[in-house]
Formats: structure tokens, sequence, C-alpha cells
């Protein structure tokens, strides 16, 4: 199909009234990656992505879909095409009329757009349901048109807006193999707003970390977890027990891996050691994860393998040593 | 959860003790719920069309009715001409004020619903529309006599301008005054019910249809005007019953040039000629009935309720 655009974000802001959404960001986000904004609510990300839709005035700064400036385009010029967090399909059309929407506005044909819809909902797995009412299908249905109305323009950039949200957990872990296959089929760049830091690592070549209106950090999910830059990334990444500085020996801030942190007693070799006290303990089945209270750490988790938790248990109020390496430490910038 | 296991048992005992007593209660409690209603509509809506019914087919003369079973009272009534053309004049007042309150009601309602961003501002907005309910029908009526008569304000104001030399004849008194009439009374009932509609519409789905290339033109009539239709049938139910039966507007305002079946059903009470009058009302709930049918037809209205 369509090859993807470039997107380019330049000193992108927005505001309503008083009130920074979006405080000057900059991104560039390369043809067919898949790019997640990823953030809490609040955050700017969603304001951000309706911007590049356009279906949000951009306040200042500039937004680039391949090499044109496309800040005041109407949506359907930018070759962007936005699948909406609550799905936004037509009550009163069935499937085919929904996916041949965009076509009957540019005054297509009735039989040439129904036999393309046809065709959309055929890769989206929905050819048997192309006469039913959006009412009658389930999320994840309505789910699928909703991808392939969005596809049918042949867009450049496929926006998402929490796409699977709305979803239980088994399905939407089902749509996220399927997105990323649908990702890998058609090529083209995809950029996709979630709160979850599991979908944007499952998902994205490219991971961006909002926060308040700025992009704390951009860039593919492995390096965001094993060098997250600050301690909000550390910590919304998961994963990481965020230090302060001064606490263990001469260290700044810094993050330490929760499964690269081991237990023991006053024998510990561990280079660097804490001490604490086990506040709560869960079993996950392959794991163990405990909450420690300790000195200069807000929170504090280890994660053991479940077989070394069980050679050497310890219970809920009980004093332990907590010990790692030199080499997993790492540094955090704010 | 042992603690809580002890504590619910003696209250699981009460209730089954409470069912057992009640045991007569649940069987009755649905119809006592259902009755007052019931009670309603038989006394205020059934009755009173029953006791029509069962006198148009009674006789009278000059001086009183009497019970009887005759069909005269609708023999004559549809063998008669007058009734065929006050029948179609009525129909005329309906289409026109129904098509003029239909553009009015579905212009400020997209309006109120699309234009006017803040809740309050559209609360605001909402209650000015219906400040004209504050006063009567009749008072609203009477007040336009003044302002279209022949020496009235609107006459005097266009030939002091210049514009006209003779007053404008066809102002008061003719179908222009009654409709203008009937669409200044009802074209709130229009507006009501679209605006009630159009605020259901997710406002996703206009940028969705924007997402898919459409103006705001091709929005309006594929996203907007479909998703309104049972807002639009509503309030055409009101506004085509309310003028079906309406007499004193066309009394009024046509200066008793024109006729309407109410019209016509009024002159026959005054006449005492109930059991004419009785058919005539049948005749015209059957008609009114059949319309507002017709509507739910097209459109359904189901989920607005």
């Amino acid at each position: 199909m369509t090859a993807g655009s470039t997107v380019e974000l330049v000193k992108l802001r927005k505001a309503y009234g008083a009130t920074v959404a979006v405080d000057g960001i900059d991104l560039r986000i390369a043809a067919g990656s898949y790019c997640c904004l990823l953030g809490p609510s609040g955050c700017g990300k969603t304001s951000t992505l309706r911007m590049i839709a356009g279906h949000e005035d951009i306040t200042d700064g500039d937004l680039l879909i391949g090499d044109a400036v496309v800040n005041d385009d109407p949506p359907a010029k930018r070759g962007t095409a936005m699948m909406f967090q609550s799905y936004a399909l037509f009550p009163h059309l069935d499937c085919t009329d929904n996916v041949a929407f965009s076509l009957k506005m540019k005054g297509v044909g009735k039989e040439e757009r129904r036999r393309r819809a046809g065709e959309m909902l055929d890769l989206v797995d929905m050819g048997k349901y192309a006469g039913r009412l959006p009412a009658q299908l389930s999320g994840g249905q309505q789910q699928r048109v909703a991808l392939a109305r969005a596809l049918i323009t042949r867009p450049g950039v496929l926006l998402l807006d929490e796409p699977l949200s709305a979803l239980d957990p088994f399905l939407r872990v089902r749509m996220r193999e399927e997105l990323k296959r649908l990702h890998r089929d058609i090529g083209i760049t995809f950029i996709h707003v979630t709160h979850s830091q599991t979908e944007a690592m499952a998902l994205a070549d490219l991971a961006v970390v909002m926060n308040q209106g700025r992009i704390e950090q951009a860039g593919p999910p492995r390096e965001l977890f094993n060098q997250p830059r600050t301690a909000f990334v550390a910590r919304f990444i998961g994963g990481h027990n965020v230090i302060e500085g001064g606490v263990v020996g001469d260290a700044g801030r810094c993050a330490v891996r929760t499964d690269r942190i081991q237990l023991g007693g006053t024998d510990m070799l561990s280079e660097i050691q804490v001490e604490g006290t086990v506040r709560a303990l869960e079993y996950h089945g392959a794991s163990v994860h405990l909450s420690l209270d300790v000195a200069g750490a807000d929170e504090f988790a280890v994660v053991l393998d479940e077989a070394r938790y069980f050679d050497a248990p310890v219970g809920v109020g009980d004093r332990v040593r907590a010990g790692w390496s030199r080499r997993d430490i790492h540094p955090l910038v704010a | 959860m042992t603690l809580t296991a002890e504590t619910s048992r003696p209250s699981v005992t009460a209730a089954a003790g409470r069912v057992r007593r009640r045991r007569l209660l649940p069987r009755v409690a649905p119809y006592l719920q259902a009755a007052p209603l019931t009670v309603m509509l038989l006394l205020f809506l059934l009755v009173p069309i029953l006791t029509i019914v069962v006198v148009s087919f009674w006789d009278y003369d000059s001086v009183r009715f009497y019970p009887d079973f005759v069909l005269t009272n609708y023999t004559e009534l549809l063998t008669s001409p007058v009734t065929w053309k006050t029948y179609l004049n009525t129909l005329k007042y309906a289409a026109l004020t129904w098509a003029i309150t239909l553009g009015i009601g579905f212009t400020v309602a997209y309006f109120l619903a699309f234009h006017v961003r803040s809740t309050t501002w559209q609360m605001v907005l909402f209650l000015v529309c219906t400040i004209p309910f504050w006063t009567s029908n009749i008072i609203r009526m009477i007040s336009w006599i003044p302002f279209l008569g022949r020496n009235g304000l609107l006459n005097s104001g266009l030939i002091s301008a210049g514009i006209i030399d003779q007053p404008l004849e066809f102002l008061l008194f003719s179908d222009f005054s009654v409709v203008l009439a009937f669409v200044h009374l009802y074209a709130l009932f229009m507006v009501v019910p679209i605006f009630n509609s159009m605020m259901r519409i997710d406002r996703a789905l206009i940028e969705a249809a924007r997402d898919g290339g459409a103006s705001a033109a091709q929005t309006l009539w594929n996203v907007i005007l479909p998703l309104t239709k049972p807002g639009i049938a509503i309030g055409s139910i009101f506004v085509v019953t309310l003028v079906m039966g309406d007499f004193i507007t066309v009394r009024l305002m046509s200066g008793g040039q024109s006729a309407s079946i109410g019209l016509m059903i009024a002159n026959e009470i005054s006449l005492l000629q109930y059991p004419a009058a009785a058919a005539n009302a049948v005749v015209l709930l059957a008609v009114v009935l059949i319309m507002v049918v017709a509507m739910l037809r097209i459109v359904d209205i189901r989920k607005e309720l």
C-alpha cells in the first residue's frame, strides 16, 4: 500500500487559555516506524496526537508531515487518519458504509466504494459482518471496523488514541499482536497514544515518555528501560528503584532495576548494600515481589526468581539486606 | 474471611424470615405500582374518548340530543364538500407550519448544540427560547394584531419609510397571519426535541467525519441529520397534532375568514350539535393518529425515550 510519512514536531505548543498542555516539544518520527506516546493522564500526549491529526489547533511551533508544514491543513489533506478512543463509528451506518464513508465524501461511486470497503473489511477479518450496525458488534469488532475505516483513505500516518483501553485484558493482548502485524504488513507510520508502558514496550520502535507537556525521554523501549534518563521515566516505565543521591556512597540520584537486586544477610558479597524491613510480599508465580522500607527511597521493590526466594524465604517485618553491583546503577539527571 | 462469614449469617436468616412473611406482597406489588398510571389513563384518556365515540352515534335535533345508533353523523360529515375543504385547509396549515418550524427548529437547535461551546451559554440561550412561554397562548397571539393590522406598526412603519404606498392587506386576517401565529406558538416544540437529539450526538463522530474528509455541509447531511431524525419526528408529532386540533388561533388570526377542523367542531358544539361534533372529533382523531403512525414508521424514536 502507501509508504509511511515522516512526522516532525518542531517546538510544538498547545495552550488552552493559561493552561499549557504541550510545552514546545521537538520530535522526529521516522517514516514507517511505530511510535508510542506514553505518559500519565494530563501529560499532553492526547493533545499532541490531536494536533498531528488536525483536530486541535496548533498554538505555536510547526508540524511537518512528509516534507510539508501542515499546521493549517484540514485532516483529510494531511494524509493522516485517526482511530478514536471510542471508535466513533457512525451508529446509523452499517460496517460497509462506515468504512466507505470517506470514499463517499470524495464522490466515489457506490459500487466502487462498497467493493473497496469490502476489501478493507476483509483485511481486518470483518468481511462477514459487513451488513451489521455498530451496536450489533462487540468492542473488539467495532475496533476492527474503525481500523478499516481509518485505513481506507490510504493514509501515510495512522493515529491511534488509546486504541486498546476499552478492551478486556485478553482481547487487548490479541489486538496488540494484530496492530503489530498490520503495521508490518502495510508499512505506514503508526502513532499510538497509551498510558500503559506494557503496551508501549510491546509495540513501539520509538517510545516517547511525556510528563507535564514535555518529553522526558524518547528512544527505543529497550533504551528507555535500561537507561532511563530521569526519575520520572524510571518510575513510569516500572521495574526500577529510584534511590536518592547520597544514600549509597558518592553516587547522585540513581536507578536500579528491581530484578538485579539480591537479598541476603550480613555475609552478603554485593558491592552496594542497604538495610530495610520487608513491608509487603506478593507471590507472582515465576517471581516473588517484595516491598522494602529503605531509607532514601520512597518505594523499594525487589523481584526475586521464585526458586531463589524459597531457598532463603523471608517474611513481612523481617530485617533484610538488599544488595546490587556497581554496574547495575544508572545515574539519573533529574 | 472467617469474620465476614460469621457476621453475615444472622442477616441471611432474617432475610429469609422477611421473605416468608411477605410472600403475598411480591405478587401484588407490580400491579400496585402500575395502578396509579392505569387509573389516570383510564379516567382521563380512555373514558372521555369512549364517551365521544358513543355520543358520535347518537341522534340530535335543534334542542337536544338523545341515545340512539345512527350513522347519519358520519355520512353527513364525510359526504359534505365543506368537510373536505376544511380538512384540506387544516392540512395546508399543518404542512406549512411543520415545514417552517422544522427549518427554524433545526437551525436554532444546531446553533445551540454545535456553535455555542460552553454549557452555561447553552443553558442561558435555551432558557431565552422559552421566555415566550411565560405568557399565555392567547396573549402571544393577540399581540400580533396591533403589529400586523391595516394601520398597525408594520404597515405604518413601512409606509413612513416610503417602501410601500398602500398598507399590505395580506398581513392580518389571512393564511399568512394564521401560519405566522402557529409558527410563533409552536416553534419551540420543534427546537427542544431536536436540540435534545443533537446533544446526544457524540462529538467524536463529527471529528471522525472531518477526519474522513467531510465538509461541514457533508457532515450535516450525512451524520447530523440522520442522527437527529428521532428528534425531528418527536417535534413533528407535537407540531402536527397541535395544529390539526387548533381552533382558537385560526379563528383569531384569520378573523373568522378561514376554517379548520377544530373550528368546525367548536361551531357544532356552540350549536349544541354534540353528536355531529363527536363524529367530527372521532374522524379527526383517526386522521391525526394515522399521521403519527406514519411518522413513527419512517423514524424509529425508541432510543430517544
